[in-house]
C-alpha cells in the first residue's frame, strides 16, 4: 500500500513537471509575440529617435547608436521655419475639424430619420448607402474636380470640407443608424417620447444618450481626414498656404529623398495629434471598428 | 490668424446652420395638414445628406462611367478605345499585376498576422501592451508610415555603415550578408511595400478577429479540452471554423484596401522600379497625361473589381436586418 504521503509527493512532482512543461512550451509563444511586437514598435521608435539627432550623425551611424551621441531640436526648428510645416499643421486642423463636425451632424440627423421615420423608398435608399460604402474615391475624382473648377472653388477649404463630408457620410450614416435603432427601441416605452416632436426627441433624448457612438465616429472621421493624402492632393493641391501635413510631408520625401533629419521630424509632427487622440480615446476607437466593420 | 478665425467661424456656424435649417423645416411643417407633414418631414431631414451623396458620389460615378468612353478632354465619344489602351499599355498591365500581388499577399499577410496576434495576445499577461503597440499604426497616415519604413529599408553599399535598420540587423546576424536596396531590387520591392501595408492594418484585423474569438462559446472549447483535444486540434476543428465568417469579413475589407492602395506606393517609390499600382496610374493619367477618358476607364475597372464585395455587403446587411426584425 502506498502511504498518503508518497501520493502527495508524487502528485507534487507531477504538478511541478507539468509546470516546467507549461513554461517550456510557452517559450515559443513569448518569442513569437515579442518578435511581432518589436516589428511593430521598433520602426516608430527609430523615427522618433532620429528626429532628435544632428544631420551628420543620422547620415553616418544607425539610430540605435544615438545614446552615445548628442540630441538636438534643430530638425524641428528647420522643418517648422523653412519648410512651412507650421502652416501645414494649421491647414490640417482647418481641413479636419470642420469636416468632422459637419459629418457628425449631417449623419446624425439623417440616421435619425432612417431609424425613426417611415417613408417611401427608405429601405432601398439605405441599401444604396451600404453600396456606396465601398465606392472607390477614384470613381469621383474627375467629375468633382471639373465641378470645383467650374465653380472656381478648387484649392479652397470649404470645397474640401464638403467633399470629405460627402465621402464620409455613407459610413457615418450606416454606423449611427444601427446605434439609433437600438436606442429608440429601448426608448419607445418611456413617457417622454409620447407626442414629443421629432426635433425634441432628437436633440433632448437621442443625441445626449449617443455620446459614445458619436465619439467613436468622430475619432474615425478625424483620423481619416487628418491622414488622407489623395483627396487633399487633388482638391487642395500643393500650395503651402492650403496644403495639409500629408501633402507637405510627401513633397518633402520627393525633394529630400535622403534628408532623414528633416523627413523624420516632419513625419513625427504629422503623427503627434492623431496619436494623442488615438491613445486618449482608444476605447471608443475599438468600439467604432467593431460597429462598422463593413466599411471598405 | 486668418486660419483660426475661419476655424472658429466654421465650427460655430455649421452646427447653427443645421439646427436652424431643421427648426425652419419644423416651422414649415406645422402649417401643413398633420398627414402631409408626416410624409414630408423625413425628406427635410435627409435632404442635406442626400444632396451631398448625390453631388459627391452618385452623380460623379455615373459621369465617370460616361467619360470612360470619351477622349482626353471628354468631348468626343471614342467607344472602347480607353479600355483597349488600358489592357494593352505595358504600364497599366504591370500595375494590374502588382495590384494582384497586393491582393493576395496583403490580404493573406494582414489576416495571418491579425489572427496570430488575436489568438496569442490573450494568453500572456502583457497581451494588452502588445495589442496597443500594434494598434498604433492605425492612428498615423500612410505617408508617415511611408517615411518610417523608407528609413527602415534605407540602403548603403556594403562597407559603409548601414543606417537602415533592416540592412543593419541582417548584416550583423547573417554572415556575409550583402545589403539590399529593398525598394529598388525587383525581387524585393513589391514585397517590401506590401509589408508596410500589412504593418498599417494588422491592428484593425486584430480588433475584429479578437471580438470574433470572444464570441466563441467557452463551453464548446472547454468540452473539447475535456475530450482530450490538443490546443492545435481545438484551434483547427473548432475555433477556426467558428471564426471563419469573421475572417471573411476581415479578408473582404482587406481585398478592397489592396485594390485601392495608393499612398504607400506614391510616397515610397512613386511607382518606379516596377512597383506601380492602378490607383497611382489613374492619378498619373489625370495630372501627368491629363487624359480624363483613360483616368475614368481605370476608375471603372477598379469599381468593377470591387463590385462583388459591394453585393456581398448589401446581402449580408439584408440578412442582418432580416434576423433583427
Amino acid at each position: 500500500m502506498t502511504s498518503p504521503r508518497i501520493i502527495v509527493r508524487q502528485a507534487e512532482k507531477a504538478k511541478n513537471n507539468a509546470k516546467t512543461r507549461a513554461v517550456l512550451s510557452s517559450i515559443p509563444l513569448h518569442v513569437v509575440l515579442l518578435v511581432i511586437a518589436s516589428l511593430w514598435f521598433i520602426p516608430a521608435l527609430g523615427l522618433l529617435v532620429s528626429s532628435f539627432r544632428p544631420p551628420d550623425a543620422i547620415a553616418n551611424s544607425g539610430w540605435w547608436t544615438a545614446l552615445s551621441g548628442s540630441f538636438t531640436l534643430e530638425n524641428y526648428q528647420n522643418v517648422l521655419q523653412h519648410n512651412d510645416l507650421g502652416q501645414a499643421f494649421l491647414n490640417s486642423v482647418l481641413v479636419t475639424v470642420p469636416t468632422t463636425i459637419m459629418t457628425l451632424l449631417i449623419a446624425s440627423i439623417t440616421a435619425f430619420a432612417f431609424a425613426w421615420m417611415k417613408f417611401a423608398g427608405r429601405d432601398l435608399m439605405f441599401y444604396i448607402i451600404v453600396g456606396l460604402l465601398v465606392v472607390p474615391i477614384q470613381m469621383t475624382m474627375v467629375p468633382v474636380l471639373k465641378m470645383f473648377t467650374s465653380l472656381g472653388i478648387t484649392g479652397t477649404f470649404p470645397a474640401i470640407w464638403l467633399a470629405h463630408t460627402g465621402y464620409g457620410l455613407p459610413f457615418a450614416i450606416y454606423l449611427l443608424r444601427a446605434f439609433f435603432s437600438e436606442l429608440l427601441k429601448e426608448m419607445l416605452e418611456s413617457a417622454e417620447i409620447d407626442g414629443a416632436s421629432p426635433l425634441v426627441i432628437f436633440l433632448r433624448l437621442v443625441l445626449p444618450t449617443s455620446v459614445s457612438a458619436l465619439a467613436s465616429l468622430g475619432i474615425f472621421q478625424f483620423l481619416w481626414v487628418w491622414n488622407d493624402l489623395l483627396i487633399a492632393l487633388i482638391y487642395l493641391g500643393g500650395q503651402p498656404s492650403v496644403a495639409p501635413l500629408t501633402v507637405m510631408v510627401s513633397n518633402l520625401v520627393n525633394q529630400y529623398g535622403q534628408g532623414w533629419q528633416l523627413l523624420t521630424a516632419a513625419a513625427f509632427l504629422s503623427m503627434i495629434l492623431p496619436l494623442m487622440v488615438f491613445f486618449s480615446l482608444q476605447r471608443y476607437f475599438v468600439r467604432g471598428i467593431l460597429a462598422g466593420s463593413v466599411k471598405g | 490668424m486668418n486660419h483660426i478665425v475661419m476655424l472658429l467661424l466654421a465650427s460655430v456656424s455649421i452646427p447653427l446652420a443645421l439646427i436652424g435649417y431643421l427648426a425652419l423645416g419644423e416651422g414649415f411643417l406645422s402649417r401643413l395638414a398633420k398627414n402631409t407633414a408626416h410624409r414630408v418631414r423625413p425628406w427635410i431631414w435627409i435632404a442635406p445628406a442626400l444632396i451631398l451623396l448625390c453631388v459627391f458620389l452618385v452623380y460623379p460615378t455615373l459621369s465617370t462611367a460616361l467619360s470612360s468612353f470619351k477622349d482626353a478632354t471628354g468631348d468626343l465619344f471614342v467607344g472602347l478605345a480607353n479600355y483597349k489602351f488600358i489592357f494593352t499599355n505595358p504600364d497599366t498591365l504591370a500595375s494590374m499585376k502588382n495590384n494582384l500581388l497586393w491582393l493576395v499577399f496583403f490580404t493573406v499577410g494582414s489576416v495571418l498576422f491579425g489572427l496570430i496576434t488575436a489568438i496569442l495576445a490573450d494568453r500572456v499577461r502583457y497581451g494588452g501592451v502588445v495589442k496597443t503597440v500594434m494598434f498604433m499604426p492605425m492612428a498615423i497616415s500612410n505617408v508617415a508610415a511611408g517615411v518610417i519604413w523608407k528609413f527602415m529599408y534605407d540602403y548603403r553599399p556594403a562597407g559603409l555603415p548601414q543606417t537602415g535598420t533592416v540592412n543593419a540587423v541582417l548584416s550583423s546576424v547573417v554572415p556575409g550578408f550583402e545589403p539590399i536596396a529593398w525598394l529598388i531590387q525587383p525581387a524585393t520591392n513589391n514585397g517590401a511595400l506590401i509589408f508596410v501595408g500589412v504593418w498599417m492594418v494588422v491592428g484593425f484585423c486584430t480588433v475584429i478577429l479578437s471580438a470574433g474569438l470572444r464570441n466563441i462559446s467557452e463551453e464548446v472549447l472547454e468540452a473539447a479540452k475535456i475530450d482530450g483535444a490538443t490546443d492545435w486540434q481545438t484551434f483547427r476543428s473548432i475555433t477556426l471554423p467558428l471564426l471563419m465568417p469573421t475572417v471573411l469579413v476581415v479578408a473582404t475589407t482587406m481585398v478592397i484596401n489592396a485594390l485601392k492602395i495608393f499612398d504607400i506606393v506614391y510616397v515610397m517609390t512613386n511607382g518606379n522600379y516596377n512597383t506601380d499600382v492602378i490607383a497611382n496610374q489613374m492619378y498619373k493619367q489625370l495630372f501627368v497625361t491629363q487624359h480624363s477618358g483613360q483616368a475614368s476607364a481605370i476608375a471603372i475597372i477598379l469599381l468593377i473589381a470591387i463590385a462583388p464585395v459591394m453585393v456581398v455587403n448589401i446581402r449580408r446587411y439584408r440578412e442582418q436586418m432580416g434576423s433583427a426584425a
